[in-house]
């Protein structure tokens, strides 16, 4: 083939089609992926309000929100302390205690293993706070991974103290 | 016997052949010439098609009864169990079915990877095989979820998380994968779906797959070519018909004996309770059928290696027709291939058991080292042997090895000599 060929009306127009063609098998093609996803329904039921006066120091309860638990703990002053104490070297995925729990007493935490999903159990493994009975992973009284196979903390979802005795979570 | 073509009888067979050659196709598929060699390993192709077709027709049934939806799943199970008439043997025959599904495939699988199988010319059929054999696993596991159960809502939720471990759209994924944040109705309304197709696409690629056999032949348990035409086949109808007919009785007994006697057996006691979101049970565990993968993703002490070794302990299969390079297909004349073959079996069973055990202490050591052999059989030991190994004289034909049997060819003129009088002359 030579060099000198100039692309003629002819290879403008397959080009142009092409394109055209691609652009518009992708628009179509779009809504069969996107119907897959969260729909209105799912996303409308965003924020849950919980009320926390009747949990005691040392005690958890567990809030279902977006089909997820939350685990709401009220920490006892060991805890909170065994939690700021920690070295941050020797976290796997380090962050402090402080960036954690807003108010130290009370953490709130996705109660969903970040491996493969499963609920961790409370009060077990290593660090007597979660230990997740699928695969083995322990967290520590901040919901920290510190053994096992999963990469990171217990996830902070995004809430709210709305008074004393009530977190809007979501 | 060579293949003949298909000539009509009549005018109007011909009238019809000539417009849409169903008569031809149905001559060749009863005229197809095999290996008259071929042993009883060689049946399973035919259980396997009878195993789909059976899961398809209890498959369609059920889904007559069933209700896909998070409050109404488990309690229309328990219907069909109870109320609708012969609901408990669909049933069963379907969840046992995929059990005996798994099992057939995977005698299918060895028996390939023992004889050669996947050497050329029939690499096609080999990596067709692969793809059926991972619907499969899709289709398994997303049935397995439709009865709402703990088992059913566990096994998707870590299933689904998988795909987190993709990085960075590996949340939207497993997002777009639920419909929601969790596992939740829409999750179970797409698996639905699913499951409904998944066979149907099976179906078509067990079309490809035979027609990709029937293109090379089979291959056969001595593993040098047949010539064709020659009197090394015998025509497909009745001979072989008949041999798979006998295997399957043989294991229809054993899928019965699951059905009628032991009905819950494979399955787990955790999936008579019905899903909850907040308690997740103390062990969770796949079907059998999915335990060496499962012992292969928790050996690996991190999610994405977990997950990466797990899709590569299949997908390294896909490579087999050219990690293994060495010409002789069959393990018969293979010493070396043969021992190794043997700690493969044995290696894979030994995954399947530590999938079942808690990952912690002994288990996971040797799981570990189960996997790590698992990965060296197929990328080092393979190759190497395909080098090094010295083989076994081949033999001329497929029926030498009979033949040359001592004794066996004055037994055969001797008895040849009782009907035709002394004058048998050789057979060979």
């Amino acid at each position: 083939m030579s060099s000198e060929i100039k692309p003629k009306r002819r290879d403008f127009l397959f080009t142009a089609t092409y394109t055209v063609g691609a652009v518009g098998l992708g628009a179509t093609i779009w809504p069969l992926v996107d119907q897959m996803n969260p729909d209105s329904s799912v996303k409308a039921l965003s924020t849950t309000e919980v009320d926390v006066s009747s949990v005691e120091p040392g005690k958890t309860i567990t809030v279902l929100w977006r089909g997820k638990p939350i685990f709401i703990r009220r920490r006892t002053k060991k805890e909170i302390d065994e939690a700021t104490a920690v070295d941050l070297k020797d976290l796997k995925d380090p962050e402090k205690d402080s960036d954690r729990a807003k108010n130290p007493e009370w953490l709130v935490m996705v109660g969903v293993c970040t491996h493969l999903g499963c609920v961790p159990l409370g009060d077990k493994g290593d660090y007597k706070a979660w230990f997740c009975p699928c695969h083995g992973s322990h967290y520590d009284t901040s919901g920290r991974i510190r053994k096992g196979p999963a990469p990171t903390n217990l996830e902070i979802p995004k809430y709210e103290f709305v008074d004393n005795n009530t977190i809007k979570i979501g | 016997m060579s293949e003949e073509k298909y000539v009509p009888k009549t005018k109007l067979a011909e009238w019809f052949d000539s417009r849409l050659p169903l008569l031809s196709l149905s001559h060749h598929l009863r005229s197809y010439p095999t290996p008259k060699n071929l042993n009883y390993w060689w049946t399973f192709g035919g259980i396997l098609t009878f195993c789909l077709i059976t899961q398809i027709v209890t498959g369609i049934i059920l889904a007559m009864h069933y209700v896909a939806h998070t409050e109404h799943a488990f309690a229309s199970i328990e219907h069909i169990m109870r109320d609708v008439n012969y609901g408990w043997l669909m049933r069963y025959v379907h969840s046992n079915g995929a059990s005996m599904f798994f099992l057939a495939v995977y005698i299918h699988i060895f028996r390939g990877l023992y004889f050669g199988s996947y050497k050329a010319p029939r690499e096609m059929i080999w990596i067709i095989g692969l793809a059926i054999y991972l619907l499969m696993m899709a289709t398994a596991f997303m049935g397995y979820v439709l009865p709402w159960g703990q088992m059913s809502f566990w096994g998707a939720t870590v299933i689904t998380n998988l795909f987190s471990a993709i990085p960075l759209i590996g949340e939207s994924v497993t997002n777009w994968l639920w419909g929601g944040f969790s596992v939740d109705n829409p999750t179970l309304n797409r698996f639905y779906s699913l499951h409904y197709l998944l066979p149907f696409l099976i179906f078509g690629l067990v079309i490809l797959h035979i027609w990709s056999l029937h293109i090379p032949g089979n291959n056969n348990p001595v593993g040098i070519d047949v010539k064709k035409g020659s009197n090394e086949t015998m025509p497909f109808h009745p001979y072989m018909v008949m041999k798979d007919l006998t295997a399957l009785l043989a294991f229809l007994l054993l899928f019965f004996a699951f059905v009628f006697f032991l009905p819950d057996f494979l399955g787990h006691p955790d999936n008579y309770i019905p899903a909850d979101p907040l308690i997740t049970p103390a062990h969770i565990v796949p079907e059998w059928y999915l335990l060496p993968f499962y012992a292969i993703l928790r050996a690996i002490p991190s999610k994405l290696g977990g997950v990466i070794f797990m899709f590569a302990s299949i997908f390294v299969l896909a490579g087999l027709p050219w990690l293994d390079s060495s010409k002789v297909r069959s393990a018969t004349f293979r010493p070396l291939y043969r021992k190794f073959f043997w700690v493969l079996v044995v290696t894979v069973v030994l995954l399947g058991y530590l999938g079942a055990k808690p990952p912690e202490g002994i288990y996971l050591i040797l799981a570990r080292i189960a996997t790590a052999y698992y990965f060296i059989h197929f990328l080092i030991l393979l190759p190497l042997l395909g080098r090094y190994e010295k083989t076994d004289p081949l033999p001329m034909s497929i029926s030498d090895p009979v033949l040359d049997k001592p004794g066996v060819m004055d037994k055969f003129k001797e008895m040849a000599g009782k009907y035709e009088g002394e004058n048998v002359g050789s057979f060979k």
